[in-house]
């Protein structure tokens, strides 16, 4: 204890040397005691409960399921990976899932670069806050309530029919369009905020030296800000491509008869009681998952996420 | 940059859209909540509060509802003991393995939801043969739940430094002492945001919940996904999703206020 008793300030008091005083004064000198007893409990936890059940799910892709009384067998076989990989329900699927990933990532880039732009560099400062503010709050409405919100605008005679029906046409429905605008819908704004913050950063002397050099808007903006914000774009993808790859709860809400990977994992873990199946499938979209963030790492962007 | 007149207007009319896009939704619930018809027709027929009488005077509903709110309560309790931990030893500390460390917290809710939902309903039901209910989802919430206080703490802790800690161990206060009287007051609104910000995630959750809340316990995003497809239940359901848009927005809300000053 740094407490200078021969200082010309008298020091009345020395420290009590309690329990608590003396295990204090250990923690304050062994730093990797201190270090343990602070990782011991989170490491544990996310160690023995998380890491360990996402081991035992690749493990129980390779076992399976007796028939007759639905219990899982301890048989090691590849069955599972055999079946997903070779029969063409399985291709059929993970192809329409990629389809819709990558279609819910054109729609949303489509919608977030012209209002990122007007956010970024069009409107003033005090229109810019509120349009991130705007953009921000529905970001934390309920999952649930969103889809739950799509179902009540592509509903029969619903207010897309109806608006629709203004002009003579008719609302999607419920199927895989309806899904598509619900997830695209859904990560907009995680589309929205990368590439907000990507056109923030682009300094304006850059755009002014551009038109000065005699370069119109759309020459501009291919040339001198689209290179820049490409690694924001790639971020605010990577949420809308693997979000749609892993959900099926909007799926089965305003998706019809759509199937998806996601509806398929939860029709093998639930009606089908099939888990070895489902953790083999499930194993597609993290699989894809990593090739695409593999692909885009050496963009740059996952430092802008 | 020089934009054309044009251009402008033209940027702006996608940007309005984008914005009636975003909103127009949500005030469809909110009008549909209203509507007479249970079918979610539009216009809506006539105006009633019948839905709102039924719903606030639900039974299954309320339920619903004590059993999110005892459920994110508990697991923001887990998440804010281990975020904190987690926090001071990847601020303070440099050690073999941070990054690992670190990709951990994050991995929860960088998965898709169902991956964590199956790995987790298969452990607890395969693997250890524990019965799903209460225990199983405040433990699969907990464990997503991590990140957000961690990010807040973590960012806090970055700001202020050690030099007050320092200070206070130099004129002998102990460890406890320490932390109740200088480092707690300095992350207490930081563990409050993330507490908040972690318990809106917690009430919230549907994917992971379906997967670790066996058929006993409903949550409030259980009871909503439940009751969504019975034909008369349905403006029932716009009256809940209205109450969770208004509940979803107070925390985040204070939440952003506690943190702005963290991000400058």
């Amino acid at each position: 204890m740094p407490t200078d008793v021969t200082s010309p300030v008298r020091v009345t008091e020395l420290p009590r040397q309690s329990v608590a005083r003396r295990g204090s004064a250990y923690l304050y000198r062994h730093a990797k005691v201190r270090l343990a007893l602070l990782l011991s409990a989170p490491l544990f936890w996310l160690g023995f409960v998380y890491i360990a059940a996402l081991v035992a799910l690749l493990i129980t892709a390779f076992w399976s399921v007796d028939s007759f009384t639905g219990d899982i067998l301890i048989e090691w076989n590849f069955d599972n990976v055999t079946t997903i990989l070779t029969e063409s329900v399985y291709q059929a699927v993970t192809l329409r899932t990629l389809g819709a990933a990558a279609l819910v990532t054109i729609i949303d880039i489509a919608l977030a670069l012209p209002i990122a732009f007007v956010m970024a560099k069009v409107a003033n400062k005090s229109v810019q806050r509120a349009l991130v503010i705007a953009i921000l709050m529905p970001l934390w409405a309920s999952y649930l309530v969103k889809a739950y919100a799509w179902r009540n605008v592509l509903a029969e005679d619903g207010v897309l029919d109806w608006t629709l029906g203004l002009v003579g046409g008719n609302s999607p429905g419920y199927g895989f369009e309806g899904a598509i605008l619900t997830l695209s819908y859904l990560w907009l704004p995680y589309v929205i905020l990368p590439i907000y913050t990507a056109l923030e950063r682009v300094p304006d002397s850059l755009l002014d030296a551009s038109s000065d050099l005699g370069a119109r808007t759309w020459t501009t903006f291919r040339t001198v800000i689209m290179p820049l914000i490409t690694p924001g774009i790639i971020a605010g993808s990577i949420f809308s491509f693997s979000l749609t790859l892993g959900d099926y709860i909007a799926v089965k809400i305003v998706g019809g008869a759509t199937q998806t990977l996601g509806t398929l994992v939860y029709t093998n873990v639930g009606t089908a009681n099939n888990l070895p199946l489902a953790a083999a499938i499930a194993f597609i979209p993290i699989a894809i998952i990593f090739i695409y963030l593999g692909a885009v790492r050496r963009t740059g962007a996952l430092s802008n996420l | 940059m020089r934009i054309t007149p044009l251009t402008k207007t033209a940027l702006w009319a996608a940007a309005g859209f984008v914005l009636v896009f975003i909103y127009a939704p949500l005030f469809v619930v909110v009008a549909n909540s209203f509507s007479t018809s249970s079918t979610l027709a539009w216009p809506p027929p006539g105006f009633t509060t019948e839905w709102w009488v039924r719903a606030l005077t639900n039974e299954a509903a309320l339920n619903a509802i004590s059993t999110s709110v005892i459920v994110a309560l508990a697991s923001t309790f887990v998440a804010l003991l281990l975020g904190t931990a987690l926090s001071f030893a990847l601020q303070r500390f440099e050690f073999f393995g941070k990054s690992t460390v670190n990709l951990l917290v994050v991995l929860p809710i960088a998965l898709p939801g169902i991956v964590t939902g199956i790995a987790l309903n298969n452990a607890f039901k395969t693997i250890m043969g524990v019965q799903l209910g209460w225990a199983t989802i405040i433990v699969a919430h907990a464990t997503f739940c991590v990140v957000t206080v961690f990010n807040n703490v973590f960012a806090r802790l970055r700001r202020v430094g050690t030099s007050l800690e320092e200070a206070s161990s130099d004129l002998g206060a102990g460890a406890w002492t320490t932390f109740r009287l200088v480092t707690f007051p300095q992350i207490r609104s930081a563990l409050f945001a993330g507490g908040l910000l972690s318990f809106a995630l917690s009430f919230d959750e549907i994917i992971v919940t379906t997967f670790t809340a066996g058929s006993g316990v409903q949550t409030l995003p259980i009871f909503i996904l439940d009751n969504m497809f019975r034909p008369n239940q349905a403006p029932i359901v716009a009256v809940i999703a209205v109450v969770m848009i208004l509940i979803a927005i107070v925390p985040i809300y204070v939440a952003q206020r506690l943190t702005s000053s963290d991000s400058r």
